[in-house]
């Protein structure tokens, strides 16, 4: 409590004065204790667990409890119901916050009640007769009650000063309709609890916490699945690259490189997410070229180099059978293609050149120039932004290039750490395809 | 290239449960047809409310991982449909058990045909056993209908409830894993046990919230039903995702596999066959779902260590090459693996797919399964010829006991000869 500023402090003891004021002075005529403690206890369960319902989006069943405790025991019951906040199982949640938490519920809960009983007329079980009339206060009540909580939890982070305003990029992550369809579905729950309660009293709470409780452990059954997809694949991508000792973590970082100029460019949570796999997967057709020719020292003949042009199609014969992978195997197909023209292996130019394939470009020189290689050291951070600088508009699209630029301008980019010479010599390639500092040379090529 | 098929499991095929399941509902159908065109539907609206989110229902199908088709909120609406005792306080629900089977065959019709029209055909038996099982629910329950009250002993009608859809689970899962143990050549326990294990959460939502819809129309009316799914439909929306995982997650194992294959390591086809060959035979031996996933991740991968060396062995058959050297690249896939930090399981059989039988017949059973089919692809490759497959049958048999397993020997051998009777 010391640690926060005066402004803060005052408006926690507001409203923490406002919840016991209002809760002292309330009616408590009439209230059936029995269900308040029931409610309360699955208040204070659901509290303590939060639902995920989408990757970024929790939403805590409470909402329902609390909203099911207006409809069944008016502004003063569900205060006392929601007050069960205070004893969140949430551990080393610290006093304070638990204090403020159960007062913010209670007011929320209060204003709720009042808003339900003033429209609908009265609280309690409801009769079948009262349908589907308590239906439009209900709902209004489970705004007020949102509203309430989302201000004065709001109050309480701006006061503070916790609330950071995020970066424009983020807006494109969790679009606002999902949080307000969640919302609605669980205040649907309370009223389903509200109904059902008049009929089948408390049995009314396991029945409708069935189906959340098992979707929940659907949803972690995913993020578990999610969490050992995305290290398979790193831990598979890798392992194609033991075969040189200098690229080891590459794919690892252009796929980090590509995610960063995509969130950059504002894309939509999937489309990263399917630019981060392609980065990941870029050069797994890398495998297709005989390693004598990856680690020749000498200009290539024109055969060895048609090779290593291969590799984008060899990729892509790999991954064309991963079905959510549209746009990434587009993106890896043509990720060596140049915004002039000149690149491989189909020779597109500017927008022909898909939108991942252009981001992954991008990242992948950008790597290859901040890691050490056999022929040269690690370049510097600022010399490989101002190399991208120069190739925009020739090799490079320039929107990638400024989203680049920028987006490690404000996070930063950890390079490799620089790496001396391996123990067996065996595993060098004496050039790279990605460089563009220092293009392949083949025999017979004037430019090379 | 042209992908093999699978040609060790015979799922598109027609086997007898599964025509007598289909039999069965047609003519469940048309006695409920026939039963409602002699005496007039009671409560059309109800049906026709109810008829609706059945179609809903339909349209927003499941497939769960292991090839299974399911519609959680049809069969919901269904069984609510069959459990429901009043609507909006007073009035009796008076439909019986024919109805409730007319309303959803003809809403799962209705349901299946925007599924055809965008050419994803219906499988007949999933659909009859779903109707089956709403029905065993409705034919048990109905006749109870009357003399059950909501008002007076509540807890009387949730037990009947609870038990109609209980029964209609039981019959679900039991009719599934019938099918399934004979499309799969599985054992009928062991797919008993897959079943229950990998439906019965969504069963156990799917049969609250026919409860729910059940007596919220009682106390809420019809209304209820645009209410009533929210929960089932949460818990829809996770499984659709962990399904979508489980399906990347597999293809992603199986098309990363194939670098091998692109990098001139193995004969093209090989990681894939391996695969298939070690399910079929992991199958044949009584493995369970859970087990086999394991093992075709491990077959899918197990050459994963060639890519170490700097240059594949010629002829690309690590059969070939010395068992020390062999050990060593079992050992440097199951490192690769292990970099995951997720397959611990999967990198433990990769690691000891290339040892022997004799000295340690303690080594996971999937290890021993992969060494099997590993070692028959090694010489048979991507042929069909029967002469060349019994030939390799023949010089594993030499080397049972000491080499091979002759469990899982045998269980190639009645594999190959089923696959040879297809």
């Amino acid at each position: 409590m010391t640690s926060l500023p005066l402004a803060g402090r005052l408006y926690i003891v507001g409203v923490v004065l406002a919840a016991a004021v209002t809760l002292g002075f309330g009616d408590y005529h009439g209230i059936p204790w029995v269900d308040v403690a029931i409610l309360g206890v699955l208040f204070l369960l659901c509290e303590s667990m939060p639902t995920y319902v989408a990757t970024r989006v929790s939403v805590t069943v409470s909402f329902s409890a609390g909203l099911a405790s207006v409809v069944l025991l008016g502004p003063v019951g569900a205060g006392l119901v929601v007050l069960t906040a205070l004893f969140s199982l949430h551990r080393g949640l610290p006093v304070i916050k638990r204090v403020f938490n159960a007062a913010q519920f209670a007011l929320s809960a209060y204003c709720a009640g009042l808003v339900f009983v003033w429209l609908h007329g009265k609280y309690g079980l409801p009769q079948a007769s009262e349908f589907p009339g308590l239906i439009g206060p209900y709902l209004l009540a489970a705004l007020v009650y949102f509203g309430v909580n989302s201000l004065l939890v709001g109050g309480v982070l701006a006061s503070t000063g916790q609330i950071r305003f995020r970066s424009p990029k983020y807006l494109h992550r969790g679009p606002a309709i999902v949080h307000v369809a969640n919302y609605a579905a669980y205040a649907t729950f309370g009223l389903l609890i509200a109904a059902l309660w008049s009929v089948i009293g408390w049995v009314a709470v396991i029945l409708v916490l069935t189906p959340l409780v098992v979707a929940r452990w659907a949803f972690a059954q995913y993020t578990e699945q999610q969490r050992a997809h995305e290290a398979t694949l790193a831990a598979m991508c890798q392992a194609v690259e033991t075969k040189d000792y200098y690229t080891r973590g590459h794919c690892v970082r252009v796929s980090k490189g590509s995610a960063m100029i995509a969130e950059e460019l504002g894309m939509h949570a999937d489309r990263v997410d399917a630019v981060r796999h392609a980065g990941m997967m870029h050069d797994v057709g890398k495998l297709g070229v005989p390693t004598r020719v990856l680690q020749k020292s000498g200009p290539l003949t024109p055969d060895e180099f048609a090779k290593i042009q291969l590799h984008p199609m060899r990729g892509v014969e790999i991954v064309r059978e991963i079905g959510f992978l549209d746009e990434a195997t587009a993106g890896i197909l043509h990720h060596h293609e140049r915004i002039d023209g000149r690149g491989y292996p189909m020779g597109l130019a500017g927008t022909e050149i898909p939108e991942f394939a252009r981001i992954l470009g991008v990242a992948d020189a950008f790597d290859c120039m901040t890691s050490t290689r056999a022929y040269r050291g690690a370049r510097p951070v600022s010399e490989a932004l101002d190399e991208l600088r120069r190739c925009a508009g020739t090799q490079f699209d320039s929107r990638m290039v400024d989203a680049m630029i920028s987006a490690v301008e404000r996070e930063g980019w950890d390079p490799p750490r620089p790496v001396g010479p391996p123990d067996s010599p065996g595993q060098v390639a004496k050039q790279d395809h990605d460089d563009p500092t220092a293009p392949l040379r083949v025999s017979g090529d004037p430019a090379g | 290239m042209v992908r093999r098929e699978a040609r060790w499991s015979s799922w598109p095929t027609w086997g007898a449960g599964q025509v007598t399941l289909v039999v069965a509902a047609v003519v469940l159908v048309i006695a409920s047809l026939g039963a409602v065109l002699v005496t007039p539907a009671d409560q059309p609206r109800l049906a026709v409310a109810f008829g609706a989110l059945i179609v809903l229902g339909e349209l927003a199908r499941l497939a769960m991982p292991g090839n299974r088709e399911t519609a959680p909120i049809s069969t919901a609406g269904a069984l609510g449909y069959a459990l429901l005792l009043n609507i909006g306080g007073t009035e009796r629900a008076a439909h019986s058990a024919m109805q409730v089977v007319a309303v959803t065959a003809i809403a799962m019709t209705v349901g299946a045909l925007p599924h055809i029209a965008v050419g994803r055909l219906p499988r007949l038996d999933v659909l009859a056993r779903r109707l089956i099982t709403v029905a065993a629910a409705a034919f048990a329950y109905r006749p109870l209908a009357p003399h059950l009250d909501l008002h007076g002993a509540w807890w009387t009608a949730v037990a009947a409830m609870v038990g109609a859809v209980t029964l209609a689970m039981a019959a679900d899962l039991l009719l599934t894993a019938l099918v399934r143990a004979e499309a799969l050549s599985a054992r009928v326990g062991v797919a008993l046990a897959d079943e229950f294990q990998a439906q019965i959460r969504l069963d156990v939502a799917v049969a609250a919230t026919a409860i729910i819809v059940a007596l919220a129309i009682g106390i809420m009316g019809i209304i209820a039903l645009l209410v009533f799914t929210g929960p089932l439909l949460v818990t829809q929306i996770a499984f659709r995702r962990y399904a979508a995982i489980r399906s990347t997650y597999l293809q992603t194992v199986r098309a990363l596999a194939r670098v091998t294959e692109v990098g001139g390591y193995v004969e093209g086809g090989h990681s894939r066959r391996v695969g298939d060959l070690s399910v079929a035979i992991g199958r044949e031996l009584g493995m369970y779902e859970a087990e086999l996933l394991e093992l075709e991740y491990a077959a899918l991968m197990h050459d994963i260590g060639q890519l170490s060396l700097p240059d594949p062995i010629p002829g690309g058959a690590t059969v070939f090459a010395d068992a020390d050297e062999q050990r060593r690249i079992a050992k440097l896939g199951a490192e690769v693996i292990r970099q995951a930090g997720v397959l611990e399981n999967v990198a433990t059989i990769v690691e000891h797919q290339c040892e022997p039988y004799k000295p340690n017949p303690e080594l996971p059973l999937a290890s021993r399964v992969i060494r099997v089919a590993n070692a028959y692809d090694d010489m048979v490759g991507g042929s069909g010829d029967v002469d060349r497959s019994q030939a390799a049958l023949e010089r594993l048999r030499l080397d049972v006991a000491m080499e091979y397993d002759p469990d899982v020997v045998e269980a190639l051998a009645r594999v190959i000869d089923r696959a040879g009777r297809l």
